[in-house]
């Protein structure tokens, strides 16, 4: 009759051990990110800044470009951060929300982070394996432009850029972009360099796959892990480029502000005992870049386990 | 080895070029000239004025004319803004500053992350090891614009050891302030770098055998493993010189030193180009020499470097 039901269990228990699935290598990188405390921690605060940055003008009682002109220039008495006038970490010295204000500017921040990084990724990941993949004479030329850009002091350069074309966001974005790649592309070239000697390349080349297809279909592919942990790492100099520009005062301008302009305007006014107005941009900046660094080590340590 | 040199120096001419032709480009790009201004001038006060600085001249003969000045005589043209004053003097005047201050936070970094560094692959996972780890991931989140209000912050308000600012001639006390902001992120690379790459020398088998000779420690890591442990050190020291000449621009903004970096923020602002292009192609100039001699000195140090 039925077998029983011991049995039947027994067996799908059997079915499902035969059903263990082998682990890719994400799933690897995966496991070995989660146990990384730093990280996991790091990732966690950097959820929370982008949910600030994102969400934080919906709690915000004041609009950021909202001056309120009885507290202009007496922020040091009456615009101390306190939760019964709505202005959770004070008012600036023109009277304006400095919560609505680091929410803005941590927004922009990370939003040039993301920027940089994207286009290094698209760019230099495609210019290093084109370079690596065809190797010779084209190699040599594109590799050599990327030296002569590399010393190249870009900083002024970026800086002469915005003094001429004017100081946008927009300016900003092709500035950075314009530096980013570079460092990605030497990367990217390097690693095309071992994989396009593999055999599943050869198997390619051998059924006539055209080069470009190779490149994108099976070299980036097998690149993306270290683009990844790279990219990472990029983001934390890229906020340190656009917060240095903005607190000389050539990035971002009024009503708009960043990290570097806000930490600019409180180191500016910390002498009259204002010292809220440079802690609270300091403190995002500071654990913005903390949090990049760790996820950054932990994901390299996870995607990329021969380099430490 | 000297053709290595030639070979260097052939591609750091057009490096430069690329870059007097980048700014250039940008200049002629730029919406409007340095003398358009709300009230318009006469015609003939304008065609004036375009003639004394060369501007009614075709594009190629403007950047002939730059280049050959700057190349045979060290001549960088006049300031759009101030009309008594050159970019030389700009240039004489500031660049002095900068260096002093530059050359002595060039030591301290080198100095105090070398030393940091070693103290921490010698003593490998003792607290000194993760003391100097700690202080090298800290100072990497602190760049020079965040160190300036926060020692002007320490040492001038609350301790009121050092001047806020100035330069007063190079005193002593008006220097540890700017230096102290300028070296501290490139101090903790510095450490950073040394440290796992004296941790890859000591392990390796020729310090295995200074040790089994019988040599004191200290003289095996002076005479044996400091050299070799030092190339990752010297190659990270061109992006640094870079980094260094570009952190004085916060510097000198923060500290108000006068040096170069004052000049650029002003004419920055001012839309003073011939000043910008100048300081530009200055800087780039000196980081094309100092990578050059960094990699001269790389592959004279290093054996294993085929030139």
């Amino acid at each position: 009759m039925f077998p029983e039901k011991a049995v039947v269990d027994g067996l799908a228990d059997a079915a499902h051990l035969a059903e263990v699935q082998g682990r890719s290598l994400w799933k690897d990188a995966r496991i070995r990110f989660f146990r990384n405390k730093a990280a996991v921690a790091s990732l966690v605060v950097l959820i929370a800044i982008g949910i600030f940055a994102v969400f934080g003008g919906l709690i915000a009682q004041y609009e950021r470009d909202f001056i309120d002109f009885s507290l202009m220039g007496a922020n040091q008495t009456k615009g101390t951060p306190s939760f019964a006038t709505g202005h959770y970490f004070g008012t600036d010295s023109s009277g304006r929300d400095l919560f609505a204000r680091t929410v803005q500017g941590t927004r922009i921040s990370l939003l040039v982070g993301l920027v940089g990084a994207g286009v290094a990724v698209v760019v230099g990941t495609l210019y290093g394996a084109i370079a690596g993949y065809f190797g010779g004479r084209i190699d040599g030329i594109m590799m050599r432009t990327v030296d002569i850009l590399m010393s190249i002091p870009f900083m002024f350069v970026l800086i002469l850029m915005l003094v001429i074309f004017g100081r946008s966001i927009l300016m900003l974005f092709i500035g950075i972009g314009l530096i980013s790649w570079l460092d990605m592309a030497r990367i990217a070239r390097g690693q095309t360099l071992t994989i396009k000697n593999k055999e599943f390349v050869e198997a390619a080349v051998a059924t006539g796959v055209s080069p470009m297809k190779i490149i994108l279909r099976h070299v980036v592919p097998n690149l993306l892990g270290i683009v990844i942990v790279y990219a990472t790492l990029l983001i934390p100099g890229m906020i340190i480029t656009e917060s240095f520009i903005s607190f000389i005062g050539l990035g971002v301008s009024e009503p708009n502000t960043s990290l570097g302009a806000l930490i600019s305007a409180g180191a500016g006014q910390m002498q009259y005992g204002v010292i809220w107005q440079l802690l609270f941009p300091l403190f995002f900046f500071i654990i913005t870049l903390f949090a990049f660094f760790f996820v950054g080590d932990g994901l390299r340590d996870a995607l990329d386990p021969k380099d430490r | 080895m000297f053709s290595y040199i030639i070979r260097r120096l052939v591609v750091a001419v057009p490096t430069l070029l690329i870059l007097i032709i980048i700014s250039f480009v940008l200049m002629f790009a730029a919406p409007g000239g340095p003398f358009t201004s709300e009230r318009a001038l006469p015609d003939a006060v304008m065609a004036n004025v375009m003639e004394r600085y060369g501007l009614d001249q075709p594009y190629w003969k403007q950047m002939f004319d730059y280049v050959t000045n700057i190349v045979l005589h060290f001549d960088f043209g006049p300031s759009f803004q101030y009309r008594d004053r050159t970019v030389n003097d700009v240039i004489a005047q500031g660049f002095p500053v900068t260096l002093t201050y530059g050359f002595w936070s060039f030591v301290v970094a080198i100095v105090v992350g070398v030393s940091l560094g070693v103290a921490a692959a010698i003593r490998h996972n003792t607290w000194l090891d993760y003391l100097a780890v700690g202080i090298s991931i800290g100072a990497q989140v602190l760049p020079n614009f965040v160190m300036a209000p926060i020692l002007l912050l320490v040492f001038t308000l609350w301790l009121g050891w050092l001047p806020g600012g100035g330069w007063n001639g190079g005193q002593w006390n008006y220097v540890i302030m700017p230096v102290i902001a300028l070296s501290t992120s490139y101090m903790a690379s510095i450490a950073r770098i040394t440290r796992s790459s004296m941790l890859e020398v000591l392990n390796s088998g020729f310090i295995r055998t200074a040790r089994a000779k019988g040599l004191p420690t200290s003289r095996i890591i002076i005479r044996h493993a400091l050299k070799p442990a030092m190339l990752p050190v010297l190659s990270y020291l061109g992006p640094a010189f870079v980094a260094m000449i570009t952190g004085s621009v916060v510097v000198d903004v923060y500290f108000s030193t006068g040096g170069i970096g004052q000049f650029f923020v002003n004419s920055a602002f001012n839309r003073d180009y011939s000043v910008i292009m100048g300081i530009t192609i200055l800087v780039g100039a000196l980081t094309i020499l100092f990578n050059l001699l960094v990699d001269i000195a790389y592959a004279w140090i290093d054996p294993k470097i085929r030139y």
